[in-house]
């Protein structure tokens, strides 16, 4: 029972990263009809803010160190900590969720200037070439991160007040032996808020509905004069945005490297596939619950019975789910049914 | 778009005889480019027919497959397998690899093909990632996992102990009843497969089979209306093309007996596309054109370094070198994906035919100059322009 309610947890907020992802993806497919092979990108590039900010808040002055009295020792001290001493540290203690200020203009931007100067050139053209051509995108963006950040992955920590674990079994009676680490429950807290701000803002505001409405159809909203390609680059906007706050987010639980982008992209495009192309609801409901599957095939029960399963678990459920239900989970009549 | 003219076989021969003596000649012509080592001229063979290859699947019927690398994969171990257990002459190893890769392509494809566009990548791609995960974790005993699998001392190579050839105290080399794999009569090996594959490759290409693919291309339900069911051609096309890249990762382990799971991870399978569109998508010889200028770049600029470059650049005054030099050296040596990334985006934008739409506009431009001239005016000349002027 402690196990599987850890499972589940492990897999909610696995699946918290997904659906972050595979909605930006569903929505920029939604709206603009592009298949964005640089979603991953993306991502990982709101992880590198995260490590920017972290970089930046610890810029250092050699300071002479009192604590070594035989000889003229010195030690890095961040300049933060010179000028403003506890409350510097502290700062510092906090950089990952301070970079999430920083991360909404800057992904805003990036996805704005994305779509500006190279998506809106591929809305006509094949999505064979816009696969191509977002993917070549890809390797780029992670090419410049990796010549300015190196290769290796950088470990950035989650605030010092959040960095244990939770006593989650006493909260559900489960006894005190079953903790769960804080930051990956705020990681699911934050996942879920971020959905439902997704959500809220494209039922509950104007300029939702309007967009809404576009992705229903285009033209007649274009004909109601409403400049509809804007709005949708706004939406691309939000996407990165969203995408960039996941990777902010994941910083703590998964040392970024160059790469992090990739790993992740592969499997947010079988998520969205399975939650069937152009439904966000099916985007973080697939997301959840491939995030689950994954974590409960990692359970040493179930590899003693099918070895291996927790590696393929998610194509092989892709494989299944699209030769059952070719439009996914919640897919859309008419949508991509090529 | 695509080149549907009929050729004549005697046309076709003129090909294959004109490739053959570039293929063969190598060694000889690329002396001045600094290429003309049996390694590299090797891998140009290699990444040609796994390009061509591709190219049946993805340049005819238009599907993008992005598992590819999987049946290089296949074809890599089976052919480590063949040398560790039967012999380690590189025919039962060659047609061992070809053939498995083949029904690999068949199951997979069985199911991938169900579906079609975007769905059709993704399948692959899963299908792709998990044997790239199984191979890394639980079929560690057959792919040796991480470290990749590789020949021993005690392997029982069985063919060979039964002619009586035992191994002495070094590891013995793939080879070709006595000739060897590596070297220069390697490169003649890998050359005489890529004519035949070549030879096969043209002969689809010129055949109904290859006008039924491009159908499949340009319109699948009137393909269907006309009365042919489009599923039996698509499957054959992919496990051919599965088979070329069976072939092809089996040389790989010719050159080098040696196979890693890498071999197919999806970066692998990108490879090979960006291979194909660099060279021109659908075209008969742009892929091999591809491999060639991918492969041979990334040897050049990856051997690029700091020292290198500012001696390189040493005839700019020292304030100068420096930051010029950096700013270079993010595109060579280890940045040489960069370089690839930007090439390939601005290739997908502004030439999405490859370097062969490249060299036909070329020529068009240059034969158009020369003829516009002294027939200004007349009818067959304003219709060619304007059909020029449509696809520019």
């Amino acid at each position: 029972m402690d196990a599987i309610f850890l499972q589940i947890l492990n897999g909610l907020d696995k699946g918290g990263a997904y659906a972050l992802i595979a909605l930006g993806l569903t929505l920029v497919f939604g709206t603009l009809g592009v298949v964005n092979f640089a979603h991953g990108a993306i991502f990982m590039m709101g992880a590198f803010c995260a490590v920017t900010v972290e970089k930046l808040l610890t810029l250092s002055v050699r300071v002479r160190d009192e604590s070594v009295t035989f000889f003229e020792a010195y030690k890095e001290t961040p300049y933060l900590e010179v000028w403003f001493g506890d409350t510097g540290t502290a700062i510092i203690d906090w950089s990952v969720p301070l970079s999430i200020i920083l991360a909404i203009p800057v992904m805003l931007l990036i996805g704005i200037v994305m779509e500006r100067s190279l998506i809106r050139y591929f809305y006509k053209r094949p999505h064979a070439e816009q696969i191509l051509v977002t993917f070549g995108l890809a390797i780029v963006l992670q090419e410049l991160i990796k010549s300015f950040f190196g290769a290796n992955p950088l470990p950035q920590g989650a605030p010092d007040i959040v960095a244990g674990s939770a006593a989650i079994g006493a909260v559900f009676g489960l006894g005190d032996a079953v903790v769960y680490p804080w930051w990956r429950l705020i990681y699911l807290a934050f996942s879920l808020l971020t959905i439902g701000l997704v959500f809220s803002f494209l039922h509950f505001t104007t300029y939702g509905m309007v967009v809404r409405a576009g992705m229903a159809d285009r033209e007649t909203v274009e004909l109601l004069g409403i400049n509809i390609e804007r709005r949708f680059t706004i939406v691309f906007g939000i996407a990165a945005v969203v995408a960039g706050l996941a990777g902010v987010m994941y910083t703590p639980v998964l040392p970024p490297d160059y790469h992090l982008g990739m790993d992740f992209l592969v499997l947010s495009f079988v998520v969205v596939v399975v939650g069937g192309m152009g439904s966000l609801p099916g985007a973080v409901l697939a997301g959840f619950l491939l995030g689950i599957l994954q974590s409960f095939s990692s359970m040493t029960e179930v590899k003693d019975i099918f070895p291996g399963i927790d590696q393929i678990i998610i194509y092989l459920v892709a494989v299944v789910i699209l030769l059952t239900r070719p439009r996914g989970l919640m897919g859309r009549r008419g949508v991509m049914e090529s | 778009m695509t080149n549907t003219k009929i050729v004549s076989p005697k046309q076709d021969l003129i090909y294959m005889a004109i490739l053959s003596a570039v293929v063969l000649t190598m060694p000889i012509w690329l002396q001045p480019f600094g290429a003309a080592y049996p390694d590299l001229m090797q891998k140009f063979m290699i990444f040609g027919i796994f390009a061509i290859g591709y190219n049946i699947l993805f340049g005819l019927t238009g599907y993008l497959s992005f598992g590819h690398a999987a049946f290089l994969g296949v074809g890599s171990y089976t052919a480590v397998w063949s040398f560790k257990l039967l012999s380690m002459n590189v025919i039962p190893a060659l047609i061992f690899g070809t053939v498995l890769s083949g029904l690999f392509a068949l199951a997979i494809g069985f199911v991938s093909l169900r579906r079609s566009g975007i769905y059709f990548s993704i399948l692959t791609l899963a299908f792709a990632q998990m044997s790239y995960n199984l191979a890394y974790s639980v079929l560690t005993p057959i792919t040796n996992g991480e470290t990749g699998l590789q020949l021993t001392q005690g392997d029982p190579r069985v063919l060979d102990r039964m002619s009586g050839i035992e191994a002495n105290a070094s590891l013995p080399t793939p080879n070709l009843f006595g000739i060897e794999g590596v070297g220069y009569s390697g490169f003649y090996i890998c050359a005489a497969l890529l004519l035949i594959s070549f030879f096969i490759y043209l002969r689809i290409f010129r055949s109904p089979f290859g006008l039924k693919l491009r159908a499949i291309k340009s319109n699948q339900n009137r393909m269907g209306y006309t009365g042919f069911s489009t599923r039996p051609y698509l499957m054959t096309a992919f496990v051919i093309s599965g088979m070329y890249a069976g072939l092809a990762g089996s040389l790989l382990a010719v050159t080098d007996p040696l196979a890693g799971a890498e071999r197919m991870q999806w970066t692998a399978s990108g490879e090979v596309v960006l291979i194909t569109i660099l060279g021109g998508v659908g075209t008969l010889i742009g892929p091999l054109l591809g491999a060639g200028i991918i492969k041979y770049f990334e040897n050049i600029f990856s051997a690029f370094n700091e020292t290198v470059l500012l001696n390189a650049f040493s005839f700019l005054p020292d304030w100068l070198a420096h930051p010029v030099a950096s700013v270079v050296g993010l595109f060579v040596g280890e940045g040489w994906h960069l370089t690839l990334g930007l090439v390939f985006m601005l290739i997908v934008i502004f030439l999405p035919g490859g370097i062969m739409e490249g060299i036909s506009r070329l020529w068009r431009l240059v034969t158009r100059r020369n003829k516009a001239e002294p027939v200004a005016g007349t009818h067959e000349n304003k219709e060619k322009e304007q059909a020029s002027a449509g696809e520019v």
